[in-house]
């Protein structure tokens, strides 16, 4: 069992990335005048995708992708070619988000046989938070997959995180199946893990909304230069900064409810609900940090753009809770298993 | 709390009246880093810098959490180490610093709180705002809208009066002077009541962490097991402690307590799987009782808790000196890895001491320090233990004979021996180190003999109280409570304009555009125009 489940992370991480490469294929051929007007405009070369390689020409326009409304598009690229994607681009997204699927499918396997093989729910170490955290991260993809087709082209980057967050984890901190350490032997650990990767895996969806959503802002505002072109083919920043927000917001209680469960059980586990151990006092960074996103986004005095900034930050927080807390600094909390 | 009792009994705020007092000039002189002080910018900023100065204290070693890391980083950093030490990098979350952050962003929440439910309560109680003068300047409105009613303004409002109750709106119509009639809506209170609960709650966190600072106490205890190695929750008898500012210890919960046995399982690679110990406890006069206490399951008392944190082995020995008088010592080893590679001292102050009298100049004092090996390695010379759990105990000793040193006045530790009285030669290694199984005796170069006759486990125990707890639990849920509301509430104010005759026209405003804002001002445009009445429309959609 537990190397079946092993085996399903090599398919779920191979699925994942073919899947990037074909959003990303979607991404770079998403109209037929790509070809055409990196001959007029010579302007193709700077300009190229990360993760993929695939070189983008002016891929201004897409029909598929694009919320019609919100199109800004470079004088001279005719809005004719718009509705023109050509059927292999538009093969390329539904190839791609089935492929998302399919390594979703494969992700869940890999956790569920995982917690078969340990006897126990399957977060009870760092390689497999992470893996349940992406778990999540995938799952809330294609919910709002299916209820918002047309932020499709989020999906390149969607998967780009999930390869790098899985490749990590495959790499550099499995761990072999092992019962729990006495501390971690709580109902507690179901009910505050289970709310921090839940809420870990959709600020995971929201911090690549935050981070397009500065992009394409960058875009919008005429921004050239590598980053900003990738706002391109991106939905329109006012509605990929509600989506933003929305991720937040939803995430943000779920966040809220595992650190108190956390304190809860601290106070069963160590003898105090809150005693500034590394992790906690990185939970509560985080949980700063979003708070001032909500806070500056309900304030009209601060510009939009940075309170997504904020959002990005608070990621960054989560990032560190997660890698330098774990891996450097050492706390109560280490159960990373990480040799 | 004396701001909530405020809060409720106040009056509304008074206008300003006019002239200038001495007291007057002195709240101007304060108003304006109030003003600045109660904004939400400030707020923002404020949480930010509390975030920045929480980071030093996970990357930097803390006092509260392991003293011996401060101490190694102190004495590695000769010239940085105390200048931090200055400002506090080592106990963070107690500085000054620390503190004024989170002080002043707490004064700012009041500053912020208290208009806030003043304007709060002030705007539930009160009726729906008359409609702004220009309808199309809003958001989202509409015109020309048919709503059915005979073109008679009564009936047309008197419809929309009804369709906006029904999707619960608080409505409020209101007869103009050229005869036409406005209908104002509002809905949505519930947010700001979840924004105002939750921020309060930081309030009552704060209040109650501060409860627990003040008034809670932590006390750790080494307890060997047995009868006779039990303690009482007063402080002459524990190893460490730290008291709030305002405990009086003599008022401890007065609970004593034993170790009647320890159950500790471990893994196959030594990590440990279970640590259950056996105890026996009174309270005060009271009967004794017997418990368990285990990792995640505390023995909680009505005004204490007691936790097992750790444990180890404490070898018993029996040491005859020369002259024939032997003594037994139980003496626990702290254990120095995962495996409980245990080191320790077994002293024997009065060893030696001549049948005729005292030994004035503590010449012969015994003390034997050594290693305890629950599990003998393969090859003994790896020094450490193979196991955690005793498969093959090895208990390896080397006496030494002098001064201890014990008399000195100074709190030494009972862990090892004074390095002052070797350094100075008053206390002096005998002999090789000796190795042994429990059961075996070995005969010392002065004709005493040593017996190793096994060990006893021990737990370290901490008391614990923390009158804020609850409090807090209570703050923490209220908090999530109010926040949910907050975030899933919606805001909004919907007006109609039903002119002396002619088309209604309508608009609204949302406190935060959120989505569906305009859906749902339409779907309310379009029941307007529909030819059935609310009642109606209830019973179909009810069907
Ligand atoms: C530890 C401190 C604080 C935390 C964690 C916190 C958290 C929050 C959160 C999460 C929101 C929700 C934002 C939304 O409605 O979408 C909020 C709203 C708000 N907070 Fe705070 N807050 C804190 C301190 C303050 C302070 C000191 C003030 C006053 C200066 C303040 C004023 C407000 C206001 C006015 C709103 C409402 C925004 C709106 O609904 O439009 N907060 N707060």
């Amino acid at each position: 069992m537990a190397a079946l489940s092993d085996h399903l992370l090599v398919v779920a991480i191979l699925a994942y990335a073919i899947a990037m490469l074909t959003y990303a294929a979607e991404y770079a051929f998403g109209n037929r005048g790509v070809v055409a007007r990196i001959a007029v405009r010579e302007r193709a070369p700077e300009r190229e995708l990360v993760g993929a390689g695939v070189p983008v020409g002016g891929a201004t326009l897409d029909a598929s992708g694009t919320d019609p409304s919100d199109s800004v598009d470079e004088p001279g690229a005719g809005g004719d070619l718009r509705a023109a994607d050509p059927p292999a681009a538009i093969w390329a997204g539904r190839v791609a988000t089935a492929l998302t699927l399919v390594g979703w499918l494969a992700h869940l396997s890999c956790v569920v046989t995982r917690g078969f093989a340990a006897h126990r729910v399957p977060w009870g170490n760092m390689y497999e938070f992470v893996l349940a955290v992406t778990l999540v991260g995938a799952s809330a993809w294609l919910v709002l997959l299916v209820r918002r087709p047309r932020i499709r082209p989020l999906g390149l980057f969607v998967t780009l995180a999930l390869v790098i967050l899985l490749g990590i984890d495959g790499v550099k901190l499995y761990t072999p199946v092992a019962p729990l350490v006495p501390a971690l032997n709580s109902y507690w650990l179901k009910i505050h893990v289970t709310a921090a990767v839940t809420a870990s895996g959709i600020l995971m969806v929201g911090f690549v909304a935050a981070a397009l959503t500065i992009v394409r802002t960058g875009y919008e505002r005429g921004k050239t230069r590598f980053p900003y072109s990738l706002g391109d083919r991106l939905p329109a920043a006012e509605g990929l900064e509600r989506l933003t927000f929305r991720l937040h917001a939803f995430a943000f209680p779920i966040w809220t409810f595992a650190i108190i469960c956390g304190a809860i059980w601290a106070e069963a586990a160590w003898g105090r609900y809150w005693g500034w151990d590394p992790k906690e006092t990185w939970a509560f960074i985080a949980w700063v940090i979003y708070a001032g996103y909500l806070h500056a986004r309900a304030t009209p005095s601060v510009k939009r753009t940075i309170a997504t900034w904020i959002a990005v930050l608070g990621w960054g927080a989560m990032m560190v809770n997660l890698f330098v807390v774990n891996l450097v600094v050492s706390g109560l909390h280490s159960y990373a298993g990480v040799g | 709390m004396a701001t909530l009792d405020e809060l409720t009994t106040e009056a509304p705020p008074e206008p300003p009246r006019p002239g200038i007092g001495p007291g007057r000039r002195l709240i101007g002189m304060f108003r304006r880093p109030w003003r600045w002080l109660t904004s939400m910018r400030t707020a923002l900023i404020l949480l930010f810098l509390l975030a920045l100065a929480a980071i030093p204290g996970s990357l930097l070693p803390q006092r509260n959490l392991n003293v011996d890391k401060v101490n190694t980083y102190l004495a590695q950093h000769r010239i940085l180490g105390p200048l931090l030490d200055h400002l506090w990098a080592y106990n963070v979350f107690a500085s000054p610093w620390f503190s004024a952050i989170y002080l002043l962003l707490f004064v700012s929440l009041i500053g912020c709180l208290i208009p806030r439910l003043r304007a709060h309560i002030a705007a539930v109680l009160r009726v729906p705002p008359e409609a702004p003068a220009r309808l199309e300047r809003l958001p989202v409105h509409a015109e020309d809208i048919e709503v059915p009613g005979g073109g008679e303004p009564a009936a047309v409002a008197a419809r929309l009066h009804d369709l906006l109750r029904q999707r619960r709106f608080r409505v409020k119509v209101r007869e103009q002077a050229d005869g036409g009639i406005t209908v104002s809506a509002e809905k949505g209170h519930l947010k700001e009541t979840g924004n105002i609960l939750f921020h309060f709650s930081l309030l009552a966190i704060l209040v109650a962490v501060a409860l627990g600072s003040w008034w809670g106490y932590h006390a750790d205890r080494l307890v060997v097991q047995g009868a006779d190695q039990g303690f009482c929750n007063t402080l002459q008898q524990f190893d460490d402690y730290g008291l709030g500012a305002r405990v009086n210890p003599a008022s401890l919960e007065p609970v004593c307590l034993d170790m009647t046995g320890f159950d500790a399982q471990y893994l196959s690679n030594g990590e440990p799987s279970v640590y259950k110990a056996f105890v026996n406890y009174t309270i005060g006069d009271g009967a004794a009782k017997s418990a368990t206490i285990q990792v995640n399951h505390p023995l909680r008392l009505d005004h204490a808790r007691i936790y097992l944190l750790g444990t180890g082995y404490a070898p018993v020995v029996k040491y005859t000196d020369k002259y024939g008088h032997s003594q037994t010592q139980v003496a626990p080893f702290l254990s120095t890895d995962a495996m409980q590679t245990s080191t320790g001292v077994i002293e024997f102050p009065d060893a030696n001491v001549p049948a005729t009298g005292v030994d004035p100049s503590h010449k012969q004092q015994v003390a034997f320090s050594g290693v305890f090996l629950p599990t003998l390695p393969s090859d003994p010379s790896v020094g450490a233990s193979a196991f955690p759990a005793e498969r093959n105990p090895a208990l390896m000793l080397t006496e030494y004979e002098g001064d201890l040193g014990l008399d000195a006045g100074i709190p030494s530790s009972v862990y090892s021996l004074d390095q002052h009285q070797i350094d100075t030669g008053r206390l002096k290694p005998v002999g090789k180190q000796v190795m042994l199984k429990p059961g075996q005796t070995t005969t010392l170069s002065d004709g005493g003999t040593l017996q190793f006759i096994g060990t006893r486990p021990w737990a370290t125990m901490q008391v614990r109280y923390d009158p804020g707890e609850t409090l807090v639990l209570i703050g923490a849920v209220c908090l999530l409570l109010g926040l949910i509301v907050m975030l899933l509430g919606k805001r909004l104010r919907v007006w109609f304009r039903v002119p002396p005759e002619g088309p209604v026209s309508a608009g609204a405003l949302a406190r935060s555009l959120y989505p569906g804002f305009k859906a749902e001002f339409e779907s309310i445009v379009k029941d307007a125009k529909d030819a059935r009445t609310a009642a109606e429309r209830s019973t179909l959609r009810g069907s």
